[in-house]
C-alpha cells in the first residue's frame, strides 16, 4: 500500500504540490490525471525518491520514505519499476542488456537464468526476438513496451507509469494500455500511472485522481469519478467526448 | 548599489557552484574502490585515452618542434648549442607535456564526458539509473575519474616523448645540432623528477577534467541547447582550472 499525507511540494516559492492525501491500495491501479504543469509528474517523482517533499510523509509498504538516506530509499526501489514518458532505454546497450540491467546489478544469477528472464519478459510485453537490437532501431511504442519488460524483469510490486501514452498513436496507445491491465491481472501489482489522456485512464484504473494546479481535487472509481460535478473535472470529460466524436465523424 | 547586487549574487551562485562539485568530488571519492566496475574502466580508457594518441602526439610533436626552432637559433648564437636537447625536456617534462595534454583532455575527453553525462540526464536515463537503485556516482562517474587519473598521466609521458622528438627533428635537421649533443644535454641536465613531477601534475589535471566533465553533465540544463552549454562550460572551466593548478603545482613541486 502506498500512502501520502500533507505532502507540500514548492518550487520557486510556488507550490508544485499542495497538501496532498491520497492513499494506494494494494494491487489496484490509480491513474493521475491532470494537464500540463499541474504537478502530476512531481507526484510521482515523489513516489519513486527522486525527490524530496518540503512537507508531509510518504509511506511505502508501510514503510516512511522521506527521511531514508539515498542508500535506504534504494532498498525500497528494488520492490519498484519504472516506465519512463520517453522510455529512458540505456541507448548504448542492447534491448536485451536494458531488461537484464537490474538483475545484473543486485542479482547473482547465473547468465542462463538472467537469458531466459530477458526472453520471457519481452514475449510478455509482446516483443519477442528483439534482445540484439539496439533502442535506435525501435519505435516510440516498441521502446514503452521494452522500457516496461525492463521495469517487470525484476518482480517489482509497485509499477510506475509516466505518461505511457504520450507520443504515440491511437492504436499503439490502445495496446499500450492492454498491457498495463494485463500486467495487473498476471503480476498482481499496484500500479499508479500519470497521464493526461482521459481515454486511456478510463481504459486501464480502478481509481482516477486528478490533479489541478498542485491540489488533488477528485479521487474516485472510473465510474464514479465521471459523476462528479467540479468544472475542472468535466472539462476534462469534455475532451474525450470531442475526441470520440471527431473519431466517429471521421470513421463515418 | 545594482552592481554591487549583481556581483554579490554572482559571487555567491559561483561559490555554490565550487561547493557542489566538491561534494561530487567528496562523494566519488568514497564510492572509488566500494564496487570497481574493470570492464566499465577498461572501455573508458580505451574511449577517452587511446582515441587521444593522435591529437596528443600531433600537440606535442608540433610544440616541440617549434620550441626547438625558437630556442635552437639564439642558443647557438650564444655557442650553448649544447643546452637545446636540455631545455626543451625539462620545459615538456615539467610544463609543456602536462599542461598541453591536460588542455587537449579538457577539450576532448571533458566534452566527451558532459556530452555523453548530460544528454543521459536529459533523456532520463540517470533517473532511471537511481529508480533501479543503481547509483550514479559509483556507475557513471567513478570508471570515468579512475579511467582520466590513469589515463592523463599516461598519454603526459607520450606526449613528453613525441615532444622532445619534435625538437630533435627541427634541431638536428634544421638547425644543425649533432644528434650526440641533443642527446647527451637531456642527460646532463634533465632529471627523473621532471617526468614524474609532470605526471603528478598530469593525475591532478586527470581529475579535474573528470569531475568537472561529470559536474556539469549532471547539472546541464534542459534541452538539446543545454547540452551544448554544458559540454562548452567544461571546457572552458577545467582549462581554466589547469592552468591556475598548473602555476600552484610548478611552486609546490619546484
Amino acid at each position: 500500500m502506498i500512502r501520502l499525507a500533507n505532502v507540500n511540494k514548492v518550487y520557486d516559492g510556488k507550490y508544485a504540490l499542495r497538501d496532498i492525501n491520497l492513499t494506494i491500495n494494494k494491487g489496484e491501479t490509480l491513474a493521475v490525471i491532470g494537464g500540463s504543469g499541474s504537478g502530476k509528474s512531481t507526484l510521482l517523482q515523489l513516489l519513486v525518491g527522486l525527490i524530496r517533499p518540503d512537507s508531509g510523509e510518504i509511506y511505502i509498504g508501510g514503510q516512511e520514505i522521506t527521511h531514508l538516506s539515498e542508500k535506504e530509499m534504494d532498498k525500497v526501489r528494488l520492490h519498484m519499476g519504472m516506465v519512463f514518458q520517453y522510455s529512458a532505454l540505456f541507448d548504448s546497450m542492447t534491448v536485451g542488456e536494458n531488461v537484464a540491467f537490474g538483475l545484473r546489478e543486485h542479482r547473482n544469477l547465473p547468465e542462463e537464468e538472467i537469458q531466459r528472464i530477458i526472453k520471457e519478459k519481452l514475449a510478455l510485453v509482446g516483443l519477442p526476438g528483439v534482445e540484439t537490437k539496439l533502442p535506435g532501431e525501435l519505435s516510440g511504442g516498441m521502446k514503452k513496451r521494452v522500457g516496461l519488460a525492463r521495469a517487470i524483469a525484476f518482480e517489482p510490486d509497485i509499477i510506475f507509469y509516466d505518461e505511457p501514452s504520450s507520443g504515440l498513436d491511437p492504436i499503439t496507445t490502445a495496446k499500450i494500455d492492454e498491457l498495463i491491465v494485463d500486467m495487473q491481472k498476471k503480476l498482481g501489482v499496484t500500479s499508479v500511472v500519470v497521464t493526461h489522456d482521459m481515454a486511456s485512464a478510463c481504459r486501464i484504473a480502478d481509481r482516477i485522481a486528478m490533479v489541478y494546479e498542485g491540489n488533488l481535487i477528485a479521487v474516485d472509481t472510473v465510474s464514479r469519478f465521471q459523476q462528479i460535478e467540479d468544472e475542472r473535472v468535466q472539462a476534462f470529460f469534455n475532451t474525450l467526448h470531442t475526441e470520440k466524436a471527431e473519431r466517429d465523424e471521421q470513421q463515418a | 548599489m545594482r552592481f554591487l547586487e549583481v556581483l554579490g549574487a554572482w559571487v555567491i551562485a559561483r561559490l555554490a557552484e565550487f561547493g557542489t562539485i566538491v561534494l561530487l568530488y567528496r562523494d566519488t571519492m568514497q564510492e572509488l574502490f566500494t564496487r570497481p566496475r574493470i570492464r566499465h574502466i577498461l572501455a573508458q580508457m580505451s574511449h577517452l585515452g587511446v582515441d587521444s594518441l593522435l591529437i596528443v602526439s600531433l600537440t606535442l610533436l608540433f610544440t616541440g618542434a617549434v620550441f626547438a626552432l625558437q630556442t635552437a637559433d639564439i642558443l647557438i648564437r650564444f655557442g650553448a648549442q649544447s643546452t637545446v636537447g636540455g631545455i626543451i625536456s625539462i620545459a615538456i617534462g615539467r610544463e609543456l607535456g602536462p599542461v598541453l595534454v591536460g588542455v587537449v583532455c579538457a577539450g576532448r575527453v571533458g566534452a566527451a564526458i558532459t556530452a555523453e553525462i548530460s544528454t543521459m540526464k536529459v533523456t532520463e536515463q540517470i533517473d532511471a539509473l537511481r529508480v533501479m537503485a543503481v547509483n550514479p556516482v559509483n556507475y557513471l562517474i567513478v570508471p570515468r575519474m579512475l579511467a582520466c587519473m590513469m589515463v592523463v598521466p599516461l598519454l603526459t609521458v607520450f606526449g613528453d616523448v613525441i615532444g622532445v622528438l619534435g625538437g630533435y627533428l627541427v634541431a638536428v635537421y634544421y638547425s644543425g645540432i649533432s644528434s650526440f649533443s641533443y642527446i647527451n644535454s637531456i642527460h646532463t641536465f634533465a632529471v627523473v623528477f621532471d617526468l614524474t613531477g609532470g605526471m603528478i601534475k598530469a593525475i591532478f589535471f586527470g581529475n579535474v577534467i573528470a569531475v568537472l566533465g561529470c559536474y556539469y553533465g549532471l547539472h546541464c540544463p534542459a534541452g538539446a541547447e543545454g547540452v551544448g552549454k554544458a559540454t562548452t562550460r567544461t571546457v572552458v572551466t577545467s582549462i581554466i582550472v589547469i592552468f591556475i593548478l598548473n602555476a600552484a603545482l610548478t611552486f609546490i613541486l619546484y
